[in-house]
């Protein structure tokens, strides 16, 4: 459903953020894209909908080439791609409700958008979504008011109303504390789930990867380093992405926090 | 170099000795200076006005008090129409203000290499010419009264508002734009929703701090025939009635405070 072939992205600095990345997503699976900072993890999945110009090759979304699209045309087609942020995004000045039918401003014209009225389905299904996340009674509260946890959701609730068919998720969890990081991970993949939706996550702790996704991508130096489940990514592997560590300590740890979780 | 090496080890000063020295010499040579501009301007001065002074302040006091309040009748409407053109001229100099600032900031303007110069070059211009000049240009143009005073205030305004508001545009957080363009929005509703949102407190601030300025601005506008209470000072101190004086000096300084009331208020209340 989503092709990237041989996507390539070179700043004008000359940095070679990614190097001919080829990846095939099948519809309905989420992909954990992991590996360090300044590895071209940001840069891969704002390539996709083109919030950086990739410098060439092409992404398919289902019959699409969305590389060569005209604004028009690339506008109707990041509808169907929602994406989640790693600081939340949301516009801190507007309230939970604005913010999650923002996500229709693909859909309805700019004097509905400025006066703010959006059919009421939409505003129906921003009702249902908020009370999916649990945020029902915040509708009306200002975004800067919300918790970090609370914000996200609601950022999740913006990806979602687009009805996507791809979810771009950029570090969600980085700002959040881990039990905080633990219930948004598993809120996107159960709405993922749920929805039969495809999904790229990027994400640094590769503990909560390993809980939550059936695929994950390691990414080193804009280039894939490691394709496959969850459970091969061995201390070797784990060194090939990241560099040399102890990973044995890092595993053994997740061991840990897992019986914590269970005995909870 | 503060540390110098001694036998007894290093040792921290602020400044070392030839820095001292050049400190020295540097508010020795500023004294000079100010000493000879002192007797410069000595020179040039006719003191005999200078120790007259006091005398004849006291003079102009004595005649303008008490303020002669039975002129306060004819006052009520240069007031008014003070504080209209402030307004109505503030209100103008936003409505041009807020596109001049988008085509000027950094993040927003459709070209930097040819639109965004114009629009620092309009913002420079109004900015560098004072009210009262705009103010005798225009009665030159469009003849006396009130309308001139209005457009000249408002032109006066846009430099102002227009740079204010483009330094707030280019400081807004990038990932909320981010954000709503992933939606699928056009570019004018990532503006209504990623922009707009983020300005409004700077743009309120801006309006509020401009319009009190204006006011200050719109009472002299009338020194030279463009409205307002100005043209009631300058009559009465042509005929050398201080009382009147003193009473219109008594309005503006009301009308300034109630301004500065209003306008710390609605700041308050928007930020």
């Amino acid at each position: 459903m989503l092709r990237l072939d041989a996507l390539t992205k070179t700043y004008k600095t000359g940095d070679k953020a990614l190097k001919a990345v080829t990846l095939d997503v099948p519809p309905g699976q989420v992909i954990a894209l992991i590996g360090p900072s300044g590895a071209g993890k940001s840069t891969l999945i704002r390539c996709i909908n083109r919030l950086v110009e990739p410098t060439s090759g092409t992404v398919m979304l289902e019959d699409m080439d969305l590389t060569g699209l005209r604004p028009a045309a690339l506008r109707r087609e990041r509808r169907r791609m929602g994406m989640i942020f790693q600081e939340y995004a949301l516009v801190e000045r507007l309230t939970v409700m604005e913010n999650v039918l923002s996500g229709r401003l693909g859909y309805v014209g700019f004097w509905r958008a400025l006066t703010r009225r959006f059919p009421q389905k939409d505003v129906d299904e921003a009702f249902r979504l908020l009370d999916r996340v649990g945020l029902l009674h915040m509708v009306d509260k200002r975004a800067d008011q919300l918790s970090g946890g609370q914000r996200q959701r609601v950022g999740i609730c913006r990806a979602l109303i687009q009805d996507p068919a791809l979810l771009l998720v950029d570090e969600p969890t980085a700002s959040l504390d881990p039990k905080t990081s633990r219930q948004i991970m598993r809120l996107i993949c159960e709405l993922c789930a749920e929805r039969g939706l495809a999904a790229i996550i990027n994400i640094h702790d590769v503990a909560l990867a390993q809980r939550f996704v059936a695929r994950v991508i390691g990414l080193r130096f804009g280039e894939i380093v490691y394709d496959g489940a969850p459970d091969g990514l061995t201390p070797e592997k784990l060194t090939e992405i990241y560099g040399e560590e102890d990973w044995e300590a890092t595993i053994e740890k997740v061991d840990e926090e897992e019986t914590v979780e269970a005995a909870e | 170099m503060p540390v110098t090496d001694t036998s007894q080890g290093p040792v921290w000063r602020l400044r070392n000795r030839r820095e001292t020295l050049k400190r020295w010499f540097g508010w020795l040579l500023g004294i000079a200076i100010f000493l000879w501009c002192w007797a410069r301007i000595s020179e040039a001065t006719t003191w005999f006005f200078v120790w007259d002074a006091p005398r004849i302040a006291g003079d102009i006091l004595d005649r303008a008090t008490p303020p002669r309040w039975s002129y306060m009748d004819n006052l009520w409407v240069p007031i008014w129409d003070t504080l209209n053109i402030a307004t109505l001229g503030t209100i103008g100099a936003l409505i041009l203000a807020v596109p001049t600032a988008f085509l000027a900031a950094r993040n927003t303007t459709p070209s930097r290499l040819f639109i965004r110069p114009i629009a620092l070059l309009i913002i420079v211009a109004t900015r560098s010419i004072n009210s009262l000049i705009w103010a005798l240009l225009l009665i030159a143009i469009i003849g006396p009264g009130v309308f001139a005073g209005i457009i000249a205030i408002a032109i006066r305004s846009i430099g102002f508002c227009a740079k204010l508001l483009y330094e707030a545009i280019e400081e807004i957080d990038h990932s909320q734009v981010e954000a709503i363009t992933a939606t699928g929005a056009s570019r004018w509703q990532v503006m209504v929703y990623g922009i707009v949102p983020q300005i409004m407190p700077a743009f309120a601030g801006i309006a509020v701090f401009r319009w009190d300025i204006n006011i200050r601005e719109s009472t002299v506008l009338g020194l030279v025939g463009a409205g307002g209470i100005g043209l009631q000072l300058q009559a009465s101190l042509n005929t050398l009635a201080w009382p009147q004086v003193s009473l219109i000096l008594l309005v503006i300084l009301a009308a300034v405070v109630i301004s500065e009331w209003v306008s710390a208020k609605v700041r308050g209340a928007i930020i």
